[in-house]
């Protein structure tokens, strides 16, 4: 990414990077929040499906696969490589997994859909690190590779007439799904329609009724990440050999071994990612199922600065807008505009405060346009909506993206002895 | 003495075998390499890969298939430009596919709307190629912009772009600008009068099918980017930035510029991607354009953004599509080519590097040796190892 | 102690790198508990010896010996275990790191990396008065104790023989104090130091032994009380030492640069160019004197537009403060860059090309909109002739080339624009002494021709013998002026050090 650097000599002088941590009681503050914003709208235009348990399970499994995207791009870059090709390893993510999962039941073949993405960060940390090849112009080969691989083995595997899916998994084929005991009678509560209560009655019962297990495997691995980088001792050298390789060396650390972790650990992330789409969020693995959701992940890792906590922020965010669409999206979406034109004018005050103008004003516009839509239709057009995340995805790294701090050396290519 | 004097000596001499050769046998070992494991895939699945290349070379070179393949490599080739524009200065804009599918997009739908009328035939077709271009490049600015004004990396926002610029062209022709035609199952923006068809060439002999015409217009472009990236000031901007963007910088190029200016030629020439087939073919958008613009990544890594090695790139991945079509027809599964290509695409971007590699290393053994010994310096250290950017 | 084996001992140490030989037949005897000086000129071999005693590059051919047992590194891990440490001379430290985690990494297993590990830090700390706190993060930290850190991680890892890398090349003379006295202490703890560096005083100053390289080879092993420092340079180089003396004063009273109130800021909205004023005039050599970052690459890079900057700059009378960077290279600002593969040269491209690089758009590189490939050409033969760049041919890409081959067909291309003001940082470093003497003629001759020099420099008899008038850097600021013909590098460093901001600056 030579560009960037070149771009970023000039960046640094007009914004300061500040380290920004999310601290449990922000994160908390800024869920419950959410929550009494998301009340509002559903009060202001009755739209139920933005706090919905419907809504709210849609969005966590819509989270699940882009968090798990993100998390591999945390561990690749972390480890100073940046993995492009997490869409491709999570494309052989959903294969393997569905595949495993026909053939062998759930839990074998999560252990091959990980195994799957895991073998697509081999090849990448094979390219980037021992051969130095760019880790964009990798990623990329990658992400047009891992497609050609699935379609050739869906057609030798389910034949001719199923090249573009799988069967359909049985349902002892998934891994099963808990409830939280008696959480499931909120329901009663939530059909009230009170404010914040029956919301938060729906959250509840969204977020634990009915949750399959690999969503929790998820939410563990990102406590887990955070533990295993930040306070072992193979967390400290992965995040070395990303932050400054030479150093790393120079202690006989070797930067490759570390840097191969890394980059074979955001595969097979990646790749349990794959497996939760097309096992756990479908039941059937279909191509083109991972719809960009390695990228949004990646987007998600860099709203979240790098780090696991404001990584699941981010992919809550990118997966609610994404699971807007399933369920009478172009009502919700609408309905939202009032919040998401609230935010933007809030932030718009905020930036003019801090004289950061342009960005003021941007906000300011999108706000105000926000509010123009809301008024001037009732409903946005289904492929508006489909197109929601991506959208939400460059608003928010747009607003966002200059305050960040990326591990210093990611990447860059780097020869060893050099 | 001096190097210019003559002509054609000079000319050679610039020519360096250490450099050339590893960067010549680097896509021929990455093809072999494809080559193998796709056969080792068939073999696997009990089919039989020599069969699977005979057949696909018998019917590849058929003349209808010459054609086919032709006309692939020039919606390819148009797209690897694209691609390569950016690629040569470091900047990735994987966004030609949405650049490509909304340029063709609007300029088909302003072509064809009633109050277009009264424009002759030829007009039209330039009007939709500039048309296509400026919505191309206007698409890609979004991306431009993002990254010099916020830093946003253009590889997730140009990805961003092409869902989103899919889901607008899908919203305005199904919701506002489309026509369905009757007996027809799905929308286009409407049949172009006949007089705007751009007319095909008949050179393959052995058939009456043409080659679209707009071949002729992908053959200036590489010319014209030969020219434009090796004898212009901008194309030694964009490669010095290519090379390192810091020394680029302190040349006095303006790191912002080049991105934003990179970026809009970039997505101008990425609107023309769709309109062969748009001006010799289908005379209208529709939905079933797409896909190129990835193909056109492939294509650019294949040639390595070099304006031969695209051209190259893009009728072997023209002869792949279309020759695969008789493999169904042998019981050989013609996905077998994805995995060719794939592989293709992976290796030879190792192949390039270890071929740099190599050619380094040779040079300053060279460089070494020249210099060490007659003029009996000091040995001095090698001034770089290896980069460190 | 006199039976104690050697702690290090070379024998025929050869290293060769593609076309050229680094090091042949390096021959090294260090005794236990002393500071041995390995001194040699830039280039001679010295940091490639010491790599290779570190473990980072395998000896092509010789013998290591370590406490009387033959050892062979295939990494720095293996040096590590036999008690070996280094102190690089670019400091190894992740800025976004702390103090603890710096050290900790690579010898988590002694001492975990959490609270054990932070108070064998500070108990390391204490003991030798490094004075390192654990919790810092090394961004905050500036050069001293940032070699502290560095210092104290090689302690951490209960290293006996250190290896000091030009330690002094970043720091003032009073830190160099510090630093010796910290060495001193490290001796008197039985620990062995090897002390790499090419200034000579210091090195007679603090060195038990010293051995001098030439070549890649080792050429003399002496006592600092048995030389002179005219002596070791002689044994040096091999031949006298060329001076960058000589001068007649050229200096006009016409301005060739005006620069009036320039302030840069740093990313954390602080000036790190703080409202300089300064006039460089035709046919004169204005030096600034300073430790590494303390704004002289900022100042350098507002100059030629490359930073965003307040204050006016004037070249030639006219403002050209709101220009772009090309426009100012067009009107005559020639830039010789600190790091000249990082702002000099394209390192895979030929050296055509490298020759364009710059003047993108005046003759005889470009003919209107386009480049004239067959002027580029002819002119590069032209470089490469007169500036004597040793290559076979101007097609060789420029990362072939040497590094003082190299800086030569910088000077050469800068040279070659006639320009009205020369901005040259650090125009000798990493390069070869015959280089370093024809670099100094070229700037001395555009001097005699009428030109501006900017001159940045950490070498001190560089900036003194070549400028005509001196300021001190600081913190960002001019602080001091000093007359070249009067001032001593000592007093020159202690104005480096901001010490004298008071006096100095009236």
């Amino acid at each position: 990414m030579s560009t960037d650097a070149m771009l970023s000599t000039a960046a640094a002088v007009t914004a300061a990077p500040k380290r920004r941590r999310m601290g449990t009681s922000r994160i908390l503050l800024i869920i419950a929040g959410t929550l009494v914003g998301l009340s509002l709208v559903h009060l202001l235009t009755g739209a139920d499906d933005v706090t919905s348990q419907g809504a709210v399970q849609a969005a966590l499994q819509a989270a699940i696969p882009i968090g798990l995207a993100g998390l591999g791009g945390l561990w690749a870059e972390r480890a100073g490589v940046v993995n492009i090709g997490l869409e491709g390893q999570m494309v052989l993510g959903t294969w393997f997994g569905a595949w495993g999962s026909l053939q062998y039941g759930p839990w074998v073949g999560l252990l091959i859909g990980i195994a799957g993405g895991a073998v697509g960060g081999l090849i990448h940390a094979l390219a980037t690190v021992t051969f130095g090849v760019d880790h964009i112009v990798s990623g990329v080969a990658m992400t047009i590779l891992a497609p050609g691989i699935t379609r050739y083995l869906s057609f030798i595997t389910w034949g001719s007439g199923g090249a573009t899916q799988s069967p359909a998994l049985k349902p002892d084929q998934t891994v099963p799904r808990v409830s939280v005991p008696f959480v499931n009678r909120l329901e009663g509560l939530e059909k009230h329609h009170w404010f914040l209560i029956s919301d938060l009655a729906g959250v509840l019962r969204g977020l634990l009724v009915q949750v399959s297990l690999v969503t929790i495997l998820a939410v563990l691995l990102i406590v887990l990440t955070w533990v295993v980088l930040w306070r072992s001792p193979f967390g400290l050298r992965v995040r070395s050999v990303g932050e400054d390789p030479r150093a790393a060396e120079s202690l006989g650390i070797n930067v490759y071994k570390y840097k191969y972790y890394g980059v074979i650990i955001s595969g097979a992330m990646a790749g349990l990612g794959g497996v939760y789409l097309s096992t756990v969020s479908a039941v059937i693995f279909r191509e083109g199922q991972t719809g960009g959701r390695g990228y949004i992940g990646l987007a998600a890792m860099i709203f979240g600065n790098w780090r696991p906590g404001g990584l699941a922020l981010g992919a809550s965010l990118f997966g609610y807008t994404d699971a807007l669409q399933l369920r009478r999206g172009s009502e919700s979406v609408h309905a939202l505009l009032i919040l998401v034109g609230a935010l933007l004018l809030a932030l718009a005050v905020w930036e003019l405060r801090r004289r950061n103008n342009i960005v003021a004003i941007a906000s300011a516009v999108l706000g105000i346009l926000s509010y123009v839509i809301f008024f001037a239709v009732d409903k946005i057009p289904t492929a508006l909506v489909q197109a929601a995340p991506y959208i939400t995805v460059l608003v928010v790294l747009a607003l966002a993206a200059q305050r960040l701090r990326m591990p210093a050396a990611a990447g860059k290519r780097y020869r060893r002895g050099g | 003495m001096s190097a210019g004097s003559a002509a054609p000596p000079a000319f050679w001499r610039r020519i360096d075998p250490a450099k050339l050769v590893p960067q010549l046998a680097a896509p021929v070992a990455a093809l072999l390499l494809a080559a193998v494991i796709s056969s080792i895939a068939l073999i696997i699945t009990d089919k039989d890969p020599l069969q699977a290349f005979s057949d696909m070379y018998t019917f590849g070179i058929k003349p209808d298939s010459q054609v086919e393949i032709l006309n692939k490599a020039s919606e390819y080739y148009i797209a690897a430009v694209a691609v390569a524009i950016g690629f040569k200065m470091g900047l990735f804009n994987i966004g030609v596919e949405g650049q490509s599918k909304i340029g063709a997009f609007m300029a088909g739908a302003l072509a064809s709307a009633s109050f277009m009328s009264w424009m002759p035939g030829a007009l039209r077709i330039a009007l939709i190629m500039v048309v296509a271009m400026l919505v191309g490049a206007a698409w890609a600015s979004i991306a431009a912009l993002l990254k010099t004004r916020r830093g946003v990396s253009e590889v997730i926002s140009t990805l961003m772009l092409n869902v989103i610029g899919a889901q607008v062209v899908t919203w305005l022709l199904n919701d506002h600008w489309g026509v369905q035609a009757p007996g027809a199952q799905i929308k286009t923006t409407g049949i172009l009068p006949e007089e705007s068809w751009m007319p095909g060439l008949p050179i393959v002999s052995g058939t009456d099918q043409k080659v679209l015409g707009f071949l002729v217009v992908a053959v200036i472009l590489g010319v014209a980017y030969w020219f434009a990236i090796n004898r212009t000031r901008f194309g030694f901007d964009l490669r010095a930035t290519g090379y390192n963007p810091f020394a680029a910088t302190a040349s006095g190029v303006n790191a912002k510029k080049m991105v934003i200016t990179a970026m809009l030629v970039s997505g101008g020439i990425a609107g023309l991607v769709n309109l062969p087939r748009m001006l010799g073919e289908t005379h209208t958008y529709t939905e079933g354009f797409g896909g190129i613009g990835f193909t056109g990544i492939a294509v650019a890594l294949l040639g390595r953004n070099h304006p031969v090695g695209m051209a190259l790139g893009a009728i072997l991945w023209g002869f792949l599509a279309r020759s695969q079509l008789i493999l169904d027809l042998d019981g050989i599964p013609k996905e077998i080519v994805l995995i060719m290509q794939g592989v293709a695409v992976l290796s030879v971007v190792i192949a390039y590097e270890l071929a740099a590699r190599i050619g380094r290393r040779a040079q300053q053994r060279r460089v070494g040796a020249a210099t060490a010994a007659p003029a009996g310096s000091a040995p001095l250290a090698p001034a770089i190892t290896e980069e460190s950017k | 102690m006199t039976a104690d084996p050697p702690a290090v001992v070379l024998k025929g140490i050869t290293k060769r790198f593609p076309g050229v030989v680094a090091n042949s037949d390096v021959n090294l005897t260090v005794r236990k508990g002393t500071i041995h000086a390995i001194v040699g000129e830039n280039g001679a071999g010295k940091s490639t010896l010491m790599k290779i005693l570190y473990g980072m590059q395998p000896p092509d051919e010789g013998e290591i010996v370590i406490d009387g047992r033959p050892v062979r590194f295939s990494s720095p891990q293996g040096a590590i275990e036999a008690g070996i440490g280094m102190v690089h001379q670019h400091f190894m430290l992740a800025d976004n790191f702390t103090v603890t985690e710096n050290v900790v990494l690579g010898a988590e297993k002694l001492h975990g990396i959490g609270a054990g590990a932070k108070a064998k830090i500070a108990e390391i700390s204490q003991r030798y008065g490094l004075g390192v706190r654990p919790d810092e993060l090394v961004e905050n930290l500036g050069v001293g104790d940032r070699q502290r850190v560095e210092i104290l991680k090689v302690l951490y890892r209960g290293a006996r023989i250190l290896i000091l890398d030009e330690p002094t090349a970043v720091l003032v003379p009073q830190e160099v104090e510090e630093l010796f006295g910290n060495l001193r202490e490290l001796i008197r703890e039985g620990l062995t130091v090897l002390f790499i560096s090419h200034k000579l005083d210091e090195v007679r100053m603090v060195a038990d032994d010293i051995t001098v390289i030439r070549r890649g080879t080792t050429v003399a092993s002496v006592k600092p009380a048995d030389v002179t420092a005219r002596q070791l340079a002689t044994l040096m180089v091999g031949s006298e030492l060329p001076s960058p003396e000589a001068r007649e004063s050229t200096v006009t009273d016409e301005p060739a640069l005006v620069v009036e109130g320039l302030t840069v800021l740093g990313a954390e909205g602080r000036p790190v160019v703080d409202n300089a004023t300064f006039t460089i005039h035709r046919g004169e050599v204005v030096g600034i004197a300073g430790v590494e970052g303390n704004g002289q690459a900022e100042i350098a890079e507002a100059i030629l537009g490359m930073r965003p900057a307040t204050g006016t700059i004037r070249l030639g009378g006219e403002d050209v403060s709101a220009w772009p960077t090309r426009r100012r290279r067009e009107a005559g600002i020639g830039y010789v860059p600190e790091d000249r593969h990082r702002q000099g040269l394209l390192l895979d491209a030929p050296l055509w090309e490298n020759r364009i690089l710059g003047h993108q758009t005046e003759r005889p590189n470009a003919r209107g909109f386009l480049i004239d490939v067959g002027g580029a050409r002819r002119d590069t033969q032209r470089i490469v002739e007169e500036y004597d760049v040793r290559t076979p041919s101007i097609d060789v890409a420029a990362v072939a080339l040497s590094g003082g081959n190299q800086q030569k067909l910088i000077v050469g291309r800068e040279m070659s624009h006639q320009p009205k003001v020369l901005i040259a940082a650090h125009p000798t470093r990493g390069v070869d002494v015959g280089a370093q003497a024809a670099i100094w003629d070229h700037i001395r001759n555009a001097r005699i021709a009428g030109m501006g020099v900017l001159l940045i420099s950490a070498d001190l008899d560089e900036l003194i013998g070549l400028s005509d008038s001196l300021k001190v850097i600081y913190g960002g600021r001019l602080v001091a002026d000093a007359d070249p013909a009067t001032v001593t590098p000592e007093q020159l460093g202690v104005a480096m050090t901001g010490a004298t901001t008071e006096e100095a600056s009236e």
